[in-house]
């Protein structure tokens, strides 16, 4: 019996293949309540858009996948293992298997470009330097920034540093990838680069990617799926192809990027006739 | 009225006690904080160049500041030493009251306060930065610990590099004394070396000044450490992290001062 | 910041804490005299040691010979008893005096050793028989006074 929250193409034979399912995950950060009771399930090899407005609570499901947090209720598993519950040791050999790009790369300000890279090989691979170099090398060209190893993060330009965080994330062959906002602020020709990167690293690799973001145009390129989430819960879900041609008034305002709609343009406050008049 | 005066009271009091709780908590963190970093004390040498690197940014960076400091430091207290000394006839004693004053209080007390300005203010707004630009979240995501990695050596940075400035310190301060009294007013160089050695045990007044400096050391480094991670990650978080950094330190230095000075100088007898 | 100027730069800083560390324990304490110095000890009692202090030296013609080890009260005789070390090397007569001296008048307190004309000298854990208590300031008023009194009562 296939699972009625996973997305209509995932065939029952595919089923095992799940890289990522979150159940009815619940969140709140001290008491404001972030996700209500959200489910989705990413299958391996695919690349999957979260997309949301800001503060909706996508940087927040991350974090969940990361073990960075624990859900007060719901599971989060992550290639068969329940996340919250593993302990340290467990849970650090896991995010070995995972690569983060964070917003604005996040790369080490005190470790020139190759270091930031060599990083996570230095630390967690008894190798030698000469294959450590030769890996970094090889990142850096699948990037197209092998000529700027020796630069220092405050060198490099906003697509430079992304695209330095990508190889970093890709550094140790990851079977996850995580992208948190990777669109954000670039230029155009940056942002076609990284999508592009994205989709390639991902069938060359053979990895899955969830990449969180608001931008529509850049995600309907290169991903297979997408969520939309708003106020905790997926209000919508599709291939690229159902989105664009979607008739949710949701999807319509974000995609055709609406000022107003179901996610209204005026923040909620009194009538404004009654304030304009009011005594003061 | 009376009812306002009540409310106004009561809220007082509530915030006050709610404000108690909240720092006998955060208390707790820290002190939970603070096992954490020294079980990661094996990490930080096993990365030996990290905790070296960081007693290069805590010591040596604070080496001009230290040594200047003490050298002024040694030439007032001259000054101002002679000019009572020579009231009661003791002049010649100049160099036992400038040493016992560098060596058990001054040099450790100053020095910490130096130290935590110059070099804990550095530390803390190292670490909260990192928290802000999500370095340590990164850090975390690509399994390294961040508190083996980037916290424990700047602790111990701090914690190996205080007794040595301190030491430091209170030498430039004997030697500045010395420049002033000697060479400038004119005190009998014999005079004033040989009474210091006669009155300043190492056991009692070195060794106890070097303990002080060592507490003191870890004091500040452990409140610069903290405060960096537990910033807010916003440049207002960051900045008012560093200023509790120097106001905590400051006055652990001189609340600890006042304790050690209790249990080590009750007089000789 | 390569690692080798770095650790140049550390290695010089230490190097110049434990410099300091040294400079203050021989040229401003007394490391040189620390440690257990080889001497032997004498015993002397006192009616009243004034303000004599654990470690207050030993002098005999001004030169310190020793410094005072112990100071306890024998609760049958309520004397002082106070344990002196001398250094090896110097030796002192059986009829040497003992005094409790003060060096200026507001200086440190002191033992004074004077010899006497005695050929049998004095053997590590025997007594100093002859001492001289200190000057007590107040009983010395009081004595004035108590004369000054005797006096013009007398006239």
């Amino acid at each position: 019996m296939s699972d009625p929250s996973a997305p209509a193409y995932v065939t029952a034979a595919a089923q095992p293949d799940i890289a990522v399912e979150l159940a009815d995950v619940t969140f709140a950060y001290d008491r404001r309540p972030v996700l209500a009771g959200i489910s989705m399930v990413i299958p391996r090899g695919k690349v999957v858009a979260i997309m949301g407005g800001s503060g909706c609570g996508k940087t927040t499901i991350l974090r969940l996948i990361g073990g960075q947090l624990k859900p007060q209720v719901g599971r989060v598993m992550v290639a068969g293992q329940s996340v919250p519950d593993l302990d340290r040791d467990e849970l650090y050999a896991l995010r070995r298997k995972f690569g983060m790009l964070f917003q604005f790369g996040a790369l080490f300000t005190d470790m020139s470009v190759y270091e930031n890279i060599a990083f996570a090989l230095r630390e967690h691979t008894d190798l030698p330097e000469e294959i450590v170099r030769d890996l970094v090398l090889m990142k850096l060209h699948a990037v197209g920034l092998r000529g700027a190893a020796r630069l220092m993060p405050s060198e490099l330009s906003g697509g430079m540093a992304r695209r330095v965080a990508l190889a970093r994330a890709i550094a140790l062959d990851p079977m996850l990838v995580m992208y948190d906002e990777p669109f954000a602020g670039l230029d155009p020709i940056s942002l076609g680069v990284v999508g592009q990167l994205i989709r390639q690293l991902n069938d060359a690799l053979g990895i899955t990617s969830i990449v969180v973001t608001h931008d529509v145009y850049e995600s309907l390129k290169i991903v297979d799926y997408l969520y939309f989430v708003s106020e905790g819960a997926i209000i919508a879900q599709g291939t690229a192809a159902d989105v664009r041609a979607s008739g949710d008034a949701f999807v319509r305002q974000f995609v055709d990027g609406e000022p107003d709609g179901p996610v209204p343009f005026h923040y909620p406050a009194s009538p404004y006739r009654a304030e304009l008049f009011a005594r003061a | 009225m009376l009812d306002a005066a009540a409310t106004g009271l009561a809220d007082g009091l509530r915030r006050l006690g709610s404000g108690a709780i909240a720092a006998v908590g955060r208390l707790g963190y820290a002190t939970r904080f603070f096992v954490a970093v020294v079980r990661e004390t094996p990490a930080a040498f096993a990365r030996l160049h990290l905790t070296l690197r960081e007693v290069y940014f805590s010591g040596v960076l604070s080496l001009v500041i230290i040594l200047v400091s003490g050298l002024f430091v040694g030439m007032v207290l001259a000054l101002q030493g002679y000019d009572v000394l020579q009231r009661y006839g003791a002049d010649e004693s100049l160099g036992i009251l400038v040493s016992l004053s560098l060596v058990r209080e001054l040099g450790p007390v100053v020095a910490g306060l130096l130290f935590a300005s110059r070099a804990g203010s550095a530390i803390t707004a190292e670490i909260g930065l990192m928290k802000a630009t999500e370095q340590l979240s990164a850090m975390e995501m690509m399994a390294v610990d961040p508190l083996a990695r980037v916290v424990a050596p700047r602790f111990w940075g701090g914690v190996i590099s205080m007794p040595l400035l301190a030491a430091l310190f209170s030498t430039l301060g004997v030697f500045g004394a010395y420049l002033v009294g000697v060479r400038l007013i004119g005190i009998d160089t014999g005079a004033f070396w040989g009474n210091m050695q006669a009155a300043v045990d190492f056991r009692y007044d070195i060794v106890n000044g070097i303990i002080k400096s060592a507490v003191f050391g870890t004091a500040v480094s452990l409140i610069a450490v903290f405060e960096g991670f537990d910033a807010k990650p916003t440049a207002e978080g960051v900045s008012s992290a560093t200023t509790r950094t120097v106001v905590e330190s400051s006055l652990a230095i001189l609340a600890l001062d006042f304790v050690l000075t209790v249990f080590m100088f009750r007089g000789i007898s | 910041m390569s690692r080798s100027v770095l650790d140049l730069w550390v290695g010089v800083f230490v190097a110049m804490g434990i410099g300091a560390i040294l400079f203050l324990a021989l040229k401003v304490g007394n490391l040189v005299n620390w440690g257990s110095t080889p001497g032997y000890r004498l015993e002397a009692r006192f009616d009243n040691i004034g303000g004599l202090k654990l470690r207050a030296p030993i002098k005999a013609a001004g030169v310190v010979v020793g410094r005072v080890e112990r100071i306890k009260l024998d609760p049958g005789t309520y004397q002082a008893v106070v344990t002196l070390k001398i250094d090896h090397g110097y030796e002192f007569t059986t009829d040497t005096i003992a005094s409790i001296l003060t060096s200026g008048l507001l200086g440190e307190v002191y033992i004074g050793l004077d010899p006497g004309g005695d050929t049998k000298m004095l053997a590590d854990g025997t007594r100093v028989t002859k001492t001289q208590s200190a000057v007590i300031l107040e009983k010395l008023i009081g004595q004035f006074l108590v004369d000054k009194a005797a006096n013009t009562g007398g006239k």
